[in-house]
């Protein structure tokens, strides 16, 4: 097979499920704690409910430290989870390695952060994406296949013409150029479902946009189900389609990414976006708000706060938010609107 | 517009010497006004961060400045060259008059000392004069001005959180009460939240103590809410000067607009952005004319042979800003 099919499948069919996935990770114990039975752990991520669909980008946005990338981790299988469930195309998967976890790799991809450490740079942007071709059995049988193979990747990541990078060391390219290589190779496993962890973060500003929108331009021609990791929510509104908000390891909020960024309904959306840089608000006129809210860091997760993650730092926190862990409930403004908070009790509560 | 503080004439400064030498700051001319916040804003690369290492003269080698002056305008007293300072001279000037927070400051605190034991080590280099007991009241004193409690000066840094370690660097380069402070991406590390209160704090800060900032970052937005007028780099060069909402409202070179325009909005209308076309120049290999020509969507005859020069345009508030375009010719150089 040399030639990448444009859809396989109609859009809106569910990829990848994440049902109350939750991941710890052990904290080395101390020598007193060898006597106790206490065993702490990092809750890095907690129940959360994720669903990736054919030609719809998701964002999941957050503060470093919150669990996000932990989630792209526990979905391309690289960590094992503790707890919870992966369902590609609705089938529970659990690999370890092995030919098992080559066959997951082949439709789930995983884009990183940093094209200046995810490309090796002793090796051509050929020997890159040969590899990913044969890996995936998508090299074709013969030169002729492989290298129409080869051309046609890097069409597909608007690096023409071709044969211009082909032979080019990493060292040689520029960060947005990278970039696109390292897309350019997860498209070469044919994967339906590409999990992107801050692919712009590490990009020049004036080339960030080029790079999303041919993530873009993928998800529509390739139908690709794509899950954007950002701290950015402007980017998120720009870009996904849906927007999940995650506050120290679970979700607080989610819907689609214009209802969540135009009205947000969690307090700490709320803070996300008051705080995020705003050009229209111009020197001076900010100091007077923000004093109210979100003083305070992000709590430890090692002993997360009891009841909300969020309540210690909330403008608007009850009693009932120290003890008791909100539920999703609906919002009501648009359909599939939720937020993890007790100010909207007596909302319908959303079935994960 | 008040008096100058730091003027910056002609500055040039490369890495390496002869011909492989590399120009990362070209003839840059910048006034700093006292009491203002001046943002610097570019790519990687566009040389904000030389410049800034470039005139409080802490350029690593291979970097040297190869020409200009760098004029400071102390409270007191005549203005000088800082170029031009002895060893002996710069040890004075540095911290005393000018304090820099560097990029990734959460890092640079020492790990194995105190806050405290870093805090009052430059005040026994810099003021030796000073009784421990007034030095510890020093630094009390400025963990408070950053909002830090005075309880927490026998912490070690990895006892902070980011944000509280950003405040100590804050807090530490404001400690000999300098004239300029220039933060050199203050915040890139930390998340936005964070990002917000600790620019907030350094604006009421600037209001209460009077001092200059320059302000270095790659996030145009971050800098139109927060200074009060912004430069802006590209390829070395200092491309736009203007007030900060002149540059957010009508910024008349190419690359701010496409600056601008690289940043989806969160509010208003949703439109389709393109980012700028192509990748930041090579700084050894520079276009010829206007380095921004390959990339400009509005480039014409002149960009690619003749080099703009940084001039105030013939617009009506042409004598507030200057850009640097063959579209807008300068009536009037600037320097």
């Amino acid at each position: 097979m040399t030639s990448i099919p444009d859809a396989k499948a109609p859009a809106g069919e569910v990829v990848l499920e994440a049902i109350g996935l939750t991941k710890h990770f052990p904290v080395r114990r101390k020598l007193r704690d060898l006597f106790s039975n206490r065993k702490d752990a990092v809750h890095a991520v907690d129940d959360v409910h994720l669903t990736l669909r054919r030609g719809k980008v998701v964002a999941l946005v957050g503060e470093s430290g919150s669990g996000k990338s932990t989630i792209a981790r526990l979905l391309a299988q690289l960590y094992p989870r503790t707890g919870g469930d992966i369902r590609l195309h609705g089938e529970t998967t659990r690999v370890k390695g092995g030919s098992a976890f080559r066959r997951y790799c082949s439709q789930v991809q995983m884009i990183f952060q940093d094209p200046f450490a995810s490309l090796n740079p002793t090796h051509t942007i050929r020997y890159h994406l040969t590899r990913s071709l044969k890996i995936h059995d998508n090299a074709g049988k013969t030169a002729e296949d492989l290298e129409n193979a080869l051309t046609e990747l890097l069409e597909r990541v608007q690096l023409t013409p071709p044969e211009r990078y082909l032979d080019k060391f990493p060292h040689e390219l520029s960060g947005g150029q990278r970039q696109r290589v390292a897309i350019a190779r997860a498209l070469g496993a044919q994967p339906e479902a590409l999990l992107a962890d801050e692919p712009v973060s590490m990009l020049d500003v004036s080339i960030r946009l080029g790079v999303l929108n041919l993530l873009r331009d993928l998800r529509d021609r390739l139908n690709l189900a794509i899950l954007y990791i950002t701290h950015d929510i402007a980017s998120a509104r720009y870009f996904a389609d849906e927007t999940m908000v995650m506050y120290a390891g679970r979700m607080v909020e989610g819907g689609d990414s214009e209802t969540v960024t135009q009205s947000p309904a969690h307090p700490y959306t709320r803070l996300l976006i008051d705080s995020a840089p705003d050009p229209d608000r111009l020197a001076g006129a900010s100091e007077a708000e923000g004093k109210d809210a979100g003083n305070g860091e992000p709590p430890s997760l090692i002993h997360p706060p009891s009841g909300c993650r969020f309540h210690p730092r909330c403008p608007a926190v009850m009693d009932r938010c120290k003890t008791d862990l909100p539920v999703p409930l609906e919002i009501g403004d648009a359909p599939g609107h939720w937020a993890a908070c007790w100010l909207y009790d007596g909302n319908k509560e959303v079935a994960p | 517009m008040s008096e100058p503080v730091l003027e910056i004439k002609n500055l040039n400064v490369g890495y390496g010497l002869g011909d492989q030498a590399v120009r990362a700051v070209r003839d840059v001319n910048l006034t700093l006004h006292r009491g203002e916040v001046l943002g610097l804003a570019g790519e990687s690369g566009s040389g904000k961060s030389t410049l800034a290492y470039g005139l409080t003269r802490l350029l690593p080698p291979p970097g040297v400045i190869t020409g200009g002056q760098v004029i400071y305008h102390p409270e007191q007293g005549a203005a000088y060259d800082v170029l031009e300072l002895s060893d002996q001279q710069l040890r004075g000037f540095r911290w005393g008059e000018t304090a820099i927070v560097f990029q990734g400051a959460m890092n640079s605190l020492n790990p194995v000392h105190k806050i405290s034991t870093q805090l009052t080590d430059v005040l026994r280099a810099h003021r030796p004069e000073m009784s421990d007991a007034a030095r510890n009241a020093r630094a009390r004193e400025m963990l408070k001005l950053v909002g830090i409690a005075a309880d927490r000066m026998d912490a070690y840094p990895h006892q902070l959180s980011g944000g509280m370690r950003q405040r100590v660097m804050i807090g530490m380069a404001l400690i000999l009460q300098p004239q300029v402070v220039i933060m050199d991406e203050p915040t890139t590390a930390l998340d936005v939240v964070m990002q917000r209160q600790i620019l907030g704090q350094l604006i009421e800060l600037r209001e209460r103590l009077g001092f200059s900032v320059i302000f270095i970052t790659h996030d145009l937005s971050l800098l139109v809410e927060f200074s009060n007028r912004i430069a802006i780099m590209y390829g070395g060069r200092i491309v736009e000067e203007a007030p900060a909402a002149a540059i957010y409202k009508d910024s008349l070179h190419p690359y701010s607009k496409g600056l601008l325009g690289s940043f989806p909005a969160l509010r208003g209308p949703r439109r389709e952005l393109t980012g700028i076309p192509g990748s930041p120049p090579d700084l050894k290999g520079m276009p010829s004319g206007c380095s921004f020509h390959p990339r400009c969507p509005k480039a014409f005859e002149p960009c690619s042979g003749h080099i703009p020069v940084l001039g105030r345009p013939g617009t009506p508030d042409g004598p507030t800003r200057s850009v640097a375009c063959w579209l807008h010719p300068a009536e009037q150089p600037v320097g």
